[in-house]
């Protein structure tokens, strides 16, 4: 009996020891800074860091597995100096921090938050103002980014960084997020199967999200409103669009969306609006358009060139300047069953689906697509019988591209 | 010249056709703000009539004026009045009447949906600036045409030719030359020939005010640095003052020398 008291006292020994650490850091404890609690930590430690401004900076967690969480929202204070957090290690999370004043370089990315060869992380409900970059990862994978708010106050490109930046990383989710006022809202080269979900990117100098190199990711449910050209995607494959809002990207060199050299994506129940152009396709192959509405922008669709077996269907056009846009005469995509408010034919049989064909490309828009100083003449009554009497009978606009079964009423996704 | 300005716009005033003018704005004013309900969208709207009708109205109207108060002038002409007077008084009261139509027709059915508490008050302001400007600039070339020609078919139909030059077809000789020296750098050559028109003047001026001016792109970018320099904003109002001078400066001349 006594034996085996003193083997379960033993056990309960070992347990405890393996068992998680919990070290508090706060101004009257111990521990006072952040730095030497991670110094002090062991694997699979808890950090509580309790509410106060630790003027820290290039806080450096070297493989130890911790679990950061700030209570109270504790400040780091970088003080214009260099990164504030930054991690290589694998099972880690960092939660409830407030990261302020990171400093600005033009030779270092320095970052609120720099994640770098890490696995299996999650960096979730920070706060970081005032920073160069945001959250910044490096080489790394099964991460995820939730519900961390970041706002800066980006002058100009060459001297801002990005909100959230990842690069060469995989099975990254971001989520929730709010970006305000940086460069690039979100910005992803060579990051595959990701996830970018529900994230709100508003102000940014440049683009709200901007994806390179970066194949088999889904953005779905994301609000990019008033950056400086709306979501550019650029040189990826097997992207998949969802639910995304484009809204006000508005000015002579914006878009909502631009598309450039992507292959095989899907573009599905997005809204573009107010936008000047609302999407602009380069290079553009296998994609289809399902189930869009395009409200009041400039141009609705911009094709430039080499865009081929592109798919649009059942996408609302809504009182855009102009439609479709085209260069040349060549149209290998396809328009099919979508409604054009523009659309002044009739339907007899009643079955929802116009008699008269649509041509959504008029030659006003041919023309200022080979002369771009024609755009003068917009809104001039020459222009209006112009565009009349080609849609009479097409000459220079392709004559195959139309709608063949236009519908009748604003299609409800 | 006061005089015979207010019996011409006496005279204006209780003719049918003022009115018809009249209402056809507030007509035009009340449905647009009733079918829109929306002051921006119903200025752009708007925009499209007035650089239109406005100065089709103005020749129109004049023309018909000169030669159905022929009588009256030729009765005034036996008075110890000056010629110049005569003709610049009635000028002026058809212009005038006509301006005033516009602007109370319209601006009527504005103020009261509440356009004083929008932003788009200077738009609308351009609007009926570019208007009046154009009302006296086409009654002008009307008063040049009739006097010219005592055949009133001719003189009917150069002014309708003068009317349709000016609206559609100088827009296609412009688009013409700028297909056709699409190689060259043409943003000079644009904003020139934008300017030596009056609609196009006012149509661009109007424009520019407008959110859609960045659908212009470079070659807009190019002109709102122009037009939004005091440089710009002084070229373009002694552009279409110009307008006005020269056809009136004509009136005066050839009903100098006319014999009636």
């Amino acid at each position: 009996m006594g034996r085996l008291f003193i083997l379960f006292l033993l056990l309960g020994f070992a347990t405890t020891s393996i068992h998680a650490q919990e070290i508090e850091v706060c101004k009257s404890c111990e521990v006072k800074t952040i730095q030497a609690a991670v110094d002090m930590a062991e694997n699979g430690d808890v950090i509580r860091i309790k509410s106060g401004t630790y003027k820290e900076h290039d806080i450096t967690i070297i493989d130890k597995s911790l679990t950061i969480i700030g209570e109270g929202l504790p400040v780091i204070d970088a003080e214009m100096e260099g990164t504030a957090i930054s991690i290589r290690a694998e099972n880690f999370s960092i939660e409830g921090l407030k990261i302020i004043n990171v400093g600005r370089s033009h030779t270092n990315d320095f970052a609120g938050i720099l994640v770098s060869n890490s696995k299996n992380f999650e960096v979730k409900n920070n706060r970081l103002d005032q920073v160069f970059f945001g959250i910044l990862l490096e080489r790394s994978s099964e991460g995820i980014i939730s519900g961390n708010k970041v706002t800066s106050n980006a002058k100009d490109q060459a001297t801002s960084g990005n909100g959230v930046h990842i690069w060469k990383s995989e099975k990254i989710t971001v989520k929730n997020n709010e970006v305000i006022g940086l460069r690039d809202g979100i910005y992803l080269e060579f990051v595959n199967n990701s996830e970018i979900i529900d994230n709100l990117c508003k102000d940014n100098l440049r683009y709200g999200l901007h994806f390179m190199f970066s194949d088999n990711d889904l953005y779905k449910g994301n609000i990019f409103e008033n950056n400086g050209a709306g979501v550019a995607v650029m040189y990826s494959k097997f992207i998949d669009m969802q639910d995304n809002q484009f809204r006000k990207n508005w000015g002579s060199a914006s878009y909502g969306l631009l598309l450039k050299e992507i292959n095989d994506s899907e573009l599905k129940n997005n809204i573009f609006e107010d936008n000047t152009i609302a999407i602009s396709a380069d290079n553009t192959n296998r994609i289809n358009y399902i189930e869009n509405d395009f409200k009041n922008n400039g141009y609705a669709i911009r094709i430039r060139g080499a865009v081929y077996d592109n798919i649009f269907e059942r996408n609302n056009f809504l009182y855009n300047s102009f439609d479709v846009a085209y260069t040349g005469r060549l149209n290998d995509n396809k328009f099919n069953n979508n409604y054009w408010s523009g659309y002044s034919g009739y339907d007899l049989d009643k079955d929802g689906i116009g008699d008269v064909p649509f041509r959504p490309v008029t030659l006003f828009s041919y023309l200022v697509n080979r002369t771009p100083e024609a755009i003068v003449l917009l809104r001039s009554m020459f222009i209006d019988m112009l565009d009349f009497s080609e849609k009479v009978s097409p000459i220079f606009t392709p004559a195959d591209l139309i709608d063949e079964q236009p519908q009748m009423k604003r299609i409800q996704w | 010249m006061l005089k015979i300005l207010k019996y011409s716009f006496y005279d204006l005033s209780r003719s049918r056709w003022s009115y018809v003018y009249f209402f056809f704005y507030l007509l035009l004013g009340v449905v647009l703000l009733f079918l829109n309900n929306d002051l921006s969208n119903a200025v752009i709207t708007l925009m499209n009539v007035i650089i239109i009708l406005v100065p089709l109205i103005g020749t129109i109207f004049g023309v018909m004026y000169f030669y159905n108060s022929r009588e009256f002038t030729e009765l005034l002409l036996a008075q110890p009045v000056r010629r110049s007077s005569i003709f610049l008084g009635q000028y002026l009261g058809v212009a005038i009447s006509l301006s005033a139509s516009l602007i109370f027709g319209l601006g009527l059915p504005f103020i009261i949906y509440g356009l004083f508490q929008s932003g788009a008050i200077w738009d609308f302001a351009s609007l009926l600036i570019s208007g009046v400007f154009l009302t006296f600039i086409f009654t002008a070339i009307a008063f040049n045409i009739a006097l010219s020609h005592e055949n009133k078919i001719k003189g009917f139909g150069l002014a309708i030719l003068v009317w349709l030059f000016l609206a559609v077809v100088y827009d296609g000789l412009f688009l013409l030359s700028l297909v056709y020296f699409q190689d060259y750098p043409l943003d000079k050559f644009s904003l020139v020939a934008s300017m030596l028109n009056p609609i196009d003047l006012s149509r661009i001026l109007i424009l520019l005010k407008l959110d859609i001016s960045a659908l212009l792109g470079y070659t807009g970018a190019v002109f709102k640095q122009f037009f939004g320099t005091g440089l710009g904003a002084f070229t373009s109002i002694v552009v279409l003052i110009l307008w006005v001078i020269f056809p009136v400066w004509r009136i005066k001349r050839i009903a100098a020398k006319k014999d009636f």
